[in-house]
């Protein structure tokens, strides 16, 4: 692939395709086994990404590079192969920080900011090494669409002088927006290159996969609220619970049998927490969690179970599952009451494991058994085992986090059918997700949470990206007034 | 160029094969060091690993006396593997032991000279209360204040090696002892004592007790309910949270179990082979005990032949001792050394290596 | 009972030098930490350090090079769990723990024949008119030269991790490991460093024990000291400037108990004893249990496994 000066070029691939390998390469992390580059006509092989510094090469990366017991200008400091004394480093962020609309103050420590500012570190430290190339990984996965609009203005800016920008993402509406050019890889190879803005997002996506994969569909119609809610929230608060996190205020949310409820937003901005309240796994300070109108928010997580409230977290080594445990053992996890798998605390290991067997297979999860590990198993998979082995013990109401979060496109839209087909069965589905275009694939109402705050809920119909967008901003100004 | 590629899942076989091969490599590097000590090396290791077992003339004596020193190391590594599972760190066990037989011994000397069947069983159960009680100490800090139980539990060692000391010479001191250091011996009351069960072996309830031990942590591990919770504990807390695990009843149960059976030791070995509570009366089993756990992988049999090998070392120690001069020290720094050796060699399970040319 | 018998000024001036092994071997914890490494043998660097430093100084008489070795000691035990830990990746609980029982066993051996033998004295500097002061002389000029040592190294300490680049680097790898990978800096490469820099400060820290402040050769010299280390860091929320008040209290309470079994309290020494264990517990409890922010304090990833993936 070749890049020129003052393009912005997308690089797009499914998740494992091999981007992240390649850009790594290009800063120097990792070495290749066979092959070249070669930049400004010269050979380039970087051993070390001090080393494609002073190059010119620069990266923002996606997640994993910022320090949050650290203030600004430290973190900025370690990124720069240049020692600066800290006043003029302090200096020189002020001034780069003007010139591009993304001020920051130095001082301050990096785990108070919000996930729009930690980029903007992470920007302004690219910038103030002068790059000739700007790597960026996937950089708008945590910005609500007005931060990437803002964003966006400032790579243009910054390519038309001069500077090359290889961004990464496999959002395309955004890479129809911003690039010139597009390289498409999938498996580890490019498969194609081609102007964006003359392909549609559909003929991207199947370039992307490789296959054509169809939307999934509700086989029921999109609901609206009929009788009693069946889930109820009311006015949950709980404080933040990481010093980083956002606490919950007033959070209240009616949701009704064979109805997806979405709820949006950045996070960080307390879809943990809410997970964690909604789940049991921490209690809230103030409210209920009513089921059929008795209340749960005092119960433990096993106890929310038995009454039929059921959760997929976000994080699925660690908190869904357990990396270091076998699929049979990590059904036993969550399913031990509602399938009655254990008697007086003895555990019948023969019907956990047919039990295992009936998730890998109604799921497709791609395994050579039960027997092994979670964590052999790759991401797609294993949130397919995740989410099949809540759904399979029939939920009243299934809550999940993110639900596909770095799963590769297939497995999203089987994951996104089981859930929608879930909700027709006459369940409720919370589905809590930063992916606005998934919340309004599956969606019933939306609504937003935002600095601990949900926004109201509007019905999906006729509601769009833009919308949802202003949803974010709204509930913010409200917090600001409050 | 050397490359290590994690295994997607741990080896197996090197999982089974690598204490057998930190053993041989610690009979190698202990034989270095017996070497320039001026011993020599060959009929060190063989005096420590093999006379105990096959000599004709020690081992009828040494045999039996192996699982009597095994017993207290099962017992006390048994219930530290439940804590370790759980990333419950008690490395206080030395402490609870002491306390076990300061309590246990404590209700019989009060007893003391009244015989009755019922004394015994009492005694056994205040031994296990003493160890539950002095691990609580540590559980409920860390559950109150979040203290670190590693840091707890070790300086309560300290605090009950100085009890221990006061008592012997104070308040439990005998009283028909002509002013010697130590309590009255168990062994000559009846009622309080852990006499051998088969004679001329030494081998007392204890010894039962810790098989007992080993088959009851095989089945809660395996197949209840409570010992996937620790297990499930030990991959994260927030898993354990999801699962519905209470985390400070958790806590309570590893250290109370750890404590518990700490102090069933210390008085099974207050009241049998030692008979005594004197200053000395402990010798580091509490933390040997750390060793076994994890020699044995924190599996019950694998802990079981773990503290038979250790019990080894201590009988094969003192024949070194007495036979070829070997201070006694000399054991500490093997056992020691197997440790190190063995965490090393855990790399093997974990990782490949693979040979790869220079690019 | 006589408290008159105790005098203040020599109070505190035994309470500084009896806290300087606590000191130093909390202070290369403190580092070790800051890396995020967390070594539980700091008890067996120690003692490993005492005994060394004993051996050597008796036979060549030589302070200095009774210093080095103890350092040399504990650098090198430090480097065999820095070996295990971050290149063979072993668990870091258990290892600590390993190097602690390894130690104590260790030195028992190399020290069965030193019990009982006076070392040489261990000179102090001359500071001329400046030890004659009234007050202050006593109070700050008449140390031997490792307090000096100590106390510069605390300031080194300090100056390095809040004001260098090498500092914020380490700090940076103590806080998130990946994040430091990513922007290229060697993380195993500093963890080592850390570690033998806090295994030579614990070595140095047993030998004095050994050579100056008991001075003597005794099996379990270190009682706990190692442990107490360990806690320190904790109690001084891993700042290099509270290591010292830590060390001091417990310099303090040590001496204190002793002060009181010599002028005859009417309590069972044993219990007296106890009193520096049960300060350390109640300062962890303090410490743990008052900071709202304690988990932000610890570096982030304390104890973390790190694995070059790619």
């Amino acid at each position: 692939m070749e890049l020129e000066e003052g393009e912005i070029c997308a690089l797009l691939g499914e998740n494992g395709s091999g981007k992240s390998t390649l850009v790594k390469m290009m800063y120097g992390l990792v070495k290749p086994d066979d092959g070249k580059m070669i930049f400004r006509s010269k050979d380039y092989t970087p051993t070390n990404p001090n080393e494609a510094r002073s190059a010119g090469i620069a990266m923002v990366f996606q997640h994993f590079s910022l320090f949050d017991a650290l203030t600004v200008a430290e973190n900025i400091a370690l990124g720069m192969s240049d020692h600066l004394s800290f006043s003029t480093l302090s200096k020189n962020i002020e001034e780069k920080g003007k010139a591009y609309g993304l001020a920051l103050n130095p001082d301050n420590l990096v785990g108070s900011l919000s996930a729009g500012e930690r980029q903007r570190v992470e920007i302004i430290r690219c910038l103030l090494q002068n790059p000739k190339i700007l790597i960026m990984d996937e950089p708008t996965s945590v910005l609500t669409p007005q931060e990437a609009d803002i964003l966006f203005e400032a790579l243009k800016n910054l390519a038309e002088e001069g500077t090359t920008i290889l961004y990464i993402s496999h959002k395309l509406e955004e890479i129809k927006e911003l690039c010139t050019k597009a390289t498409i890889l999938r498996a580890g190879k490019v498969v194609a290159t081609c102007n964006p803005e003359e392909k549609s997002a559909r003929q991207l996506a199947e370039m992307m996969v490789g296959t054509s994969i169809g939307a999934p569909k509700r086989t029921g119609e999109v609901r609206s609220h009929e009788g009693t809610p069946l889930f109820q929230v009311k006015d949950i608060e709980k404080d933040a619970s990481s010093s980083f996190g956002t606490g919950l205020q007033k959070i209240s949310f009616e949701v009704w049998q064979g109805e997806v409820f979405g709820i949006g937003g950045i996070a960080g901005n307390g879809q943990d927490e809410l997970m964690e309240v909604l789940s049991g796994e921490a209690l809230p300070k103030k409210g209920s969690i009513l089921l059929d109108g008795k209340d749960l928010a005092r119960l433990n997580p096993n106890e929310r179970r038995k009454r039929g409230l059921l959760f997929a977290p976000e994080q699925r080594v660690g908190h869904a599952a357990a990396g270091e445990m076998n699929l049979i053992e990590n059904s036993y996890l969550t399913a031990a009451d509602r399938k009655a798998l254990s008697k007086y605390g003895i555990i019948n290991w023969s019907k956990t494991t047919s039990f295992s067997k009936e998730i890998i297979c109604h799921f497709d999860v791609r395994t050579p058994g039960s027997e092994n590990l979670a964590q052999s198993l790759s991401g797609g998979n294993l949130q397919k085992f995740v989410i099949g082995r809540e759904i399979l013990q029939n939920p009243e109401v299934l809550i999940v986090n993110q639900p596909t979060w770095g799963v590769d496109a297939a497995a999203a839209a089987s994951i996104r059918q089981k859930l929608m087909d879930l909700a027709d069965q006459g369940a409720v589905v919370v589905v809590i997700s930063q992916d606005i275009d998934e919340l309004l694939e599956v969606s019933d109402y939306i609504s937003v949470l935002s600095g601990g705050r949900l926004s109201r809920e509007r019905h999906v119909k006729g509601l769009s990206r833009e919308d949802i967008g202003l949803m974010m901003g709204a509930s913010q100004e409200l917090a600001l007034e409050a | 160029m050397l490359v290590f590629e994690r295994r997607r899942q741990p080896s197996k076989f090197w999982t089974t094969i690598t204490p057998v091969l930190a053993v041989v490599l610690t009979m190698i590097v202990g034989g270095i060091m017996f070497a320039l000590l001026g011993k020599n090396p060959v009929e060190a290791i063989r005096t420590i690993f093999w006379s105990p077992l096959f000599d004709p003339n020690l081992s009828a004596y040494a045999r039996p006396q192996i699982l009597v020193k095994a017993a207290p190391l099962v017992l006390i590594a048994i219930g530290l593997s439940i804590g370790f599972k759980a990333n419950i760190w008690n490395i206080g066990a030395e402490g609870q032991y002491i306390m076990g037989a300061i309590f246990g011994g404590g209700v019989a000397l009060a007893l003391y000279p009244l015989e009755a069947w019922w004394i015994f069983p009492l005694m056994i159960l205040s031994g296990i209360l003493g160890g539950i009680l002095w691990a609580m100490l540590p559980a409920l800090l860390k559950i109150k204040f979040r203290t670190n139980e590693i840091l707890v539990s070790l300086m309560l060692v300290y605090v009950s090696e100085h009890f221990l000391a006061s008592v012997s010479l104070g308040l439990l001191r005998n009283p028909d002892g002509i002013g010697f250091p130590g309590s009255r011996n168990l062994q000559q009351y009846a009622s309080a004592s852990n006499g051998e069960l088969f004679t001329g072996t030494g081998i007392h309830l204890g010894v039962i007790a810790a098989f007992v031990s080993i088959f009851a942590l095989y089945g809660l591990i395996k197949f209840h309910r409570i010992g996937f919770q620790v297990r499930v504990t030990g991959q994260s807390e927030r898993i354990s949270r999801f699962a519905g695990v209470n985390p400070n009843l958790m806590v309570i149960f590893c250290l109370a179990t750890g404590g518990g059976l700490a102090g069933l030791a210390g008085i099974f070995e207050l009241s049998g082979p030692t008979g005594q509570l004197s200053i000395d009366f402990n010798v580091g089993y509490g933390f040997t005990a750390i060793i076994v756990a994890f020699l044995g992988r924190l599996n019950p049999f694998g802990m079981a032949l773990a503290a038979l090998l250790m019990a080894l070392t201590y009988i094969g120690g003192e024949l070194a001792q007495f036979m070829l001069n070997l201070p006694a020290a000399a054991i500490q720094a093997l056992q020691g050394m197997l440790l190190f050796i063995l965490l090393s060699m855990d790399f093997l399970s974990q990782y490949r290596i693979k040979i790869r040319k220079l690019a | 009972m006589d408290f008159a018998a105790i005098n203040p000024l020599l109070f505190i001036s035994t309470m500084v030098a009896a806290s300087i092994p606590v000191l130093l071997a909390a202070l290369g914890e403190l580092v070790v930490e800051k890396s995020g490494v967390l070594n539980l043998g700091v008890e067996g660097m120690m003692i490993i350090g005492a005994v060394c430093g004993f051996i050597t100084i008796v036979h060549t008489g030589s302070p200095l090079l009774g210093v080095l070795a103890s350092i040399i000691a504990g650098g090198v035990l430090a480097l065999l769990f820095g070996v295990l830990t971050q290149i063979l990746h072993s668990n870091q609980v258990a290892t600590g723990l390993a190097l602690t029982l390894f130690g104590l066993g260790l030195s028992a051996l190399l020290g069965q024949n030193y019990a009982g033998i006076k070392p040489p004295n261990f000179p102090k500097p001359a500071l001329g008119f400046l030890s004659d002061l009234p007050i202050f002389g006593q109070l700050f000029f008449k140390y031997d030269y490792l307090v000096y040592v100590a106390f510069l190294l605390v300031i080194g300490v300090s100056y390095v991790l809040s004001r260098t680049r090498s500092g914020l680097i380490l700090r940076s790898i103590g806080e998130n490991h990946d994040a430091a990978h990513a922007l290229g800096y060697h993380v195993i490469r500093v963890r080592l460093a850390a570690i033998v820099f806090g295994g030579g400060c614990a070595g140095l820290g047993g030998g004095y024990l050994a050579m100056i402040r008991v001075p003597q050769w005794t099996e379990g010299l270190t009682a706990g000291a190692g442990w107490i280390a360990l806690a320190l860091v904790v109690f001084a929320s891993w700042k290099p400037y509270r290591v010292i008040l830590g060390a001091f209290l417990f310099g303090g309470v040590t001496l204190l108990q002793l002060n009181l079994q010599a002028v005859g309290v009417k309590l069972n020494p044993a219990y007296l004893s106890m009193a520096p264990y049960i300060i350390t517990i109640i300062a962890l409890v303090v410490i743990s249990g008052t900071s709202s922010r304690f988990a932000t304090l610890a570096p982030g990833s304390l104890g973390k496994l790190f694995h070059k993936t790619m």
